[in-house]
C-alpha cells in the first residue's frame, strides 16, 4: 500500500452559532493516495465542504474552529502549521477550486495577473516570466487565444471559462491535492462535462491527487476512484466508487441511490425517496445521526453512535444493521 | 412577420386528438429590446428570447421543457401564463385564444393555470401563515366563501400536498425546503388548475428530498387529473416524470419526442449531447457510455449563430447548417426535429 497523500484522522470542527454550538464535522477520518481521485458526496449540512476547508485551513475562526484531529501531508500535520507555513501550502502543493468561480476572482485584476500571482508568490518567478508561464497555462485549460486573454477581466470570460482560470490558477504550482468544491454545479450541464473531463484529465497528466467535494452521485461514478459518503458532519460508509454502486451496504447510501432518478433504468415508476428532513446539525440525535429517517433502525441506533468497520478490505460502514 | 420556423410539426397532427388538447402554442415569439439611454432610450438591439415555439398538450399530460440557461424554457411558461407578452405566435387554452386577452379577461383563466415556482425561499411571503399562503389564491379569485368553507379547503389542500393539518399556523421559514416547495404547491393547486407550469421545481432540493417532490407531483397528478409543463435543465427528472418531451436551444425547439423513443433514440446531436453530458450513478455503465461530444457554451440569445443556432458547437455540422435555418421538422409517431441530418428537403 503506498503511502497516503494526506491522512486526515479524527477531524472534529465546530461552529458557534445563534442556536448554540453546532459539530459540522464530527470525528472524520479519511486519506487520499497520490494520483487518486476520492469524492465525498452528501447533501448540504452533510459538512462535506466543511471537511475541505478544514483541510485548507480556511475555517473562519471565530465562529468556528477545527476542535480536534490531525491532517498529515508530506510528513507534516497541517494544523498545527502556523499561518506563515499554511500560507506555503495553500495554492502551492495543494491547491482548492471552489463553485463560483466569479466570487473566487478578483473583478478588478486581469487574468493573467491572477494566474501569474501564485507562480510569483510561491516560485518567486518574476512577474514577466510569470506572465509567460500565465499564457501556457491558459492553452493548456484549453482557453482559445489565451495570448490575447491574458489582459482580460474576469466579467469578459463566460462561466464556464472563469472556471477554466481557476483550474488555471490551481495548477500553476503543480499541487500534489486539488481540492474541487462542487466545482460544476453552477454550470450547465455540457459545460460541466468538459470541465470536469479536462480536470480530470490534467490531474492524471499530472500525478495529483483530487479531493472531489459533490452531491451528484452521477459525477461521482464518472470520476472518482474512491468515495466517502457523508451525512450528519459524519463519514457512513467509504469503499472504492465500484464497490459502493454494486454493493452499497449503508441505509444513506441505499436511500440516494434508489432516490436518484437515472437516464437508464425503468422511467416514470415512483422513485424510493428518503423519508423525512435532512438533519439539523443544532438537534443532532445522540446516536446514528441517520437513525430518524432509516428504515431499519433498531433500539442500538437511538443512543450508539455506530463506528465505521470493515465490511471488506477497503469498504467501510458505521452501521449497526446493514 | 419575419420568418419563424417550427410552425410545421407537432401541432398538426395533433389535430385530430383537439378534443382532449389542453394547450396549444403556435410559433410563440418572446422578444425583449436592449435599450441604451436614460432619458431618451433607444433601442440597440433585441434578445430573442424565445423565437417561434409550436407544441400542444393534452389534458393530464406531462410536457418536459428542457436546455441549458438561455434557452428560454422558463421564458416560455411565463409567456404561457402572460405574465410576459409573447411578441408573436398564439396561445390557445382550453379553446379560447388568450394570446391578447387584457388583465379582466386573464383572471378567470388564472384559475385554470398555475405556476410552481423554482426557489421555495423566495416564492413564499415570510410574514404570512402558511395557512393564509395556501388560501390567498381563493381571497383573491373572491372564491373564500364562508369561514368554515375557506378553513376547510386549506386544511383539504395542506392533507393533499402531505403537510400536517397543525402546520397552518406557522409561517415558511419554520419549514425546510422541501415541506416549502410542498407549500407552494397546494397554493398552486387552490383553484383546482387543469395546467400548473412547474419550473424547475426540485432543482434547489437536496437530492433525497427531489424524489419525495416529484412523487408528489405525479401522485397529484393521477388525482386531479392535472396537465404539467414541467421546465427543467436536469434530463434524469424530466425522463422521469414526462410523457413527451422539447428539447430547447437558444429559444429554438430543436426535438420534441415521447418520453422514451427520446431517450433510447435521440435525433439532434445537441439532444445526443446532452443526454451524454450527464453522468450516470453507476461506474461501470459510465465506463461504457459514449462521452460528451460538444464544445463551447451556449452563445448569447443576442447574437444568435446564423444558419442552425447548434452548428458552432456541432460535431456533425455541414456546411448548409452554417447558412440555412433547418425548420422543426415532422417525422412522423409524434416526432419533430430541427436538423439537416432529419430533413430530406431544405
Amino acid at each position: 500500500m503506498p503511502t497516503p497523500l494526506l491522512q486526515v484522522r479524527n477531524l472534529t470542527t465546530r461552529f458557534n452559532t445563534e442556536r448554540g454550538q453546532v459539530t459540522a464535522v464530527d470525528q472524520v477520518s479519511f486519506h487520499i493516495d497520490p494520483g487518486e481521485t476520492l469524492a465525498i458526496v452528501g447533501e448540504s449540512g452533510s459538512g462535506k465542504s466543511v471537511t475541505a476547508l478544514s483541510v485548507m485551513r480556511l475555517i473562519p475562526t471565530p465562529p468556528g474552529r477545527i476542535e480536534t484531529g490531525e491532517a498529515m501531508f508530506e510528513g507534516e500535520d497541517l494544523f498545527k502549521l502556523d499561518d506563515a507555513g499554511i500560507r506555503a501550502v495553500r495554492g502551492n502543493k495543494i491547491a482548492m477550486i471552489f463553485q463560483e468561480p466569479m466570487s473566487s476572482l478578483n473583478p478588478a485584476l486581469t487574468v493573467g495577473l491572477q494566474v501569474a500571482e501564485p507562480v510569483n508568490l510561491h516560485r518567486g518567478l518574476p512577474w514577466g516570466k510569470a506572465m509567460e508561464l500565465a499564457k501556457e497555462l491558459l492553452g493548456r485549460v484549453r482557453i482559445p487565444d489565451a495570448a490575447s486573454r491574458l489582459a482580460s477581466y474576469p466579467h469578459q470570460y463566460s462561466g464556464g471559462m472563469r472556471q477554466r482560470v481557476m483550474i488555471a490558477m490551481a495548477l500553476a504550482c503543480q499541487p500534489r491535492l486539488i481540492i474541487a468544491d462542487e466545482p460544476t454545479t453552477a454550470l450547465d450541464v455540457t459545460v460541466q462535462a468538459q470541465i470536469l473531463d479536462l480536470l480530470k484529465e490534467l490531474t492524471r497528466e499530472t500525478g495529483s491527487s483530487l479531493l472531489l467535494i459533490t452531491h451528484d452521485l452521477g459525477v461521482v461514478a464518472r470520476y472518482a476512484d474512491r468515495v466517502a459518503v457523508m451525512y450528519g458532519g459524519r463519514i457512513v460508509e467509504t469503499a472504492p466508487a465500484r464497490e459502493l454502486y454494486k454493493n452499497p451496504r449503508h441505509p444513506y447510501t441505499l436511500g440516494l441511490m434508489a432516490s436518484v432518478p437515472r437516464l437508464d433504468g425503468a422511467a416514470g415508476r415512483p422513485l424510493v425517496p428518503i423519508d423525512g428532513q435532512p438533519p439539523d446539525l443544532a438537534q443532532l440525535p445522540p446516536g446514528c445521526a441517520f437513525s430518524p429517517r432509516c428504515r431499519s433502525v433498531s433500539d442500538v441506533c437511538q443512543t450508539n453512535r455506530p463506528p465505521l468497520v470493515a465490511v471488506s478490505d477497503m469498504h467501510f460502514k458505521a452501521c449497526f444493521n446493514a | 412577420m419575419p420568418e419563424i420556423n417550427g410552425a410545421a410539426g407537432p401541432i398538426r397532427m395533433d389535430a385530430a386528438a383537439k378534443s382532449d388538447e389542453l394547450l396549444r402554442v403556435e410559433d410563440l415569439a418572446v422578444h425583449f429590446p436592449l435599450t441604451k439611454g436614460i432619458l431618451i432610450q433607444r433601442r440597440v438591439a433585441t434578445i430573442k428570447a424565445v423565437d417561434g415555439v409550436s407544441f400542444a398538450l393534452k389534458r393530464g399530460d406531462t410536457l418536459g421543457l428542457v436546455g441549458e440557461s438561455g434557452c428560454g424554457k422558463s421564458t416560455t411558461g411565463l409567456a404561457i401564463l402572460r405574465m410576459l407578452e409573447p411578441t408573436a405566435g398564439r396561445i390557445v387554452f382550453e379553446g379560447e385564444d388568450i394570446t391578447t386577452h387584457g388583465k379582466e379577461r386573464m383572471r378567470p383563466i388564472r384559475r385554470r393555470m398555475q405556476m410552481v415556482y423554482q426557489d421555495p425561499y423566495g416564492s413564499l411571503n415570510p410574514r404570512m401563515k402558511v395557512r393564509d399562503i395556501i388560501g390567498e389564491p381563493l381571497e383573491v379569485h373572491g372564491l373564500a366563501g364562508d369561514p368554515v368553507a375557506y378553513r376547510q379547503r386549506v386544511d383539504e389542500l395542506i392533507a393533499l400536498v402531505g403537510l400536517l393539518p397543525d402546520m397552518a399556523a406557522r409561517y415558511p421559514h419554520e419549514f425546510s425546503g422541501g415541506q416549502r416547495q410542498r407549500i407552494g404547491i397546494a397554493r398552486a393547486l387552490a383553484l383546482n388548475p387543469s395546467l400548473v407550469i412547474c419550473d424547475e421545481p426540485v432543482s434547489a432540493l437536496d437530492v433525497s428530498i427531489q424524489a419525495q417532490v416529484v412523487n408528489l407531483f405525479m401522485e397529484l397528478q393521477e388525482r386531479l387529473q392535472l396537465a404539467y409543463i414541467f421546465i427543467a435543465h436536469n434530463l434524469a427528472v424530466v425522463r422521469h416524470i414526462s410523457d413527451r418531451i422539447a428539447v430547447m436551444y437558444l429559444g429554438r425547439i430543436v426535438e420534441v419526442a415521447r418520453r422514451d423513443e427520446l431517450y433510447q433514440r435521440p435525433l439532434h446531436p445537441y439532444t445526443q449531447a446532452l443526454l451524454a453530458a450527464i453522468p450516470v450513478a453507476d461506474p461501470e455503465v459510465e465506463a461504457r457510455r459514449p462521452r460528451a461530444i460538444v464544445t463551447g457554451e451556449v452563445p448569447s440569445a443576442l447574437r444568435p449563430p446564423s444558419g442552425c443556432r447548434f452548428h458552432p458547437r456541432c460535431p456533425r455540422a455541414m456546411d448548409k447548417c452554417k447558412t440555412i435555418d433547418p425548420p422543426l421538422t415532422d417525422l412522423g409517431g409524434g416526432r419533430a426535429a430541427a436538423c439537416h441530418l432529419h430533413t430530406s428537403t431544405a
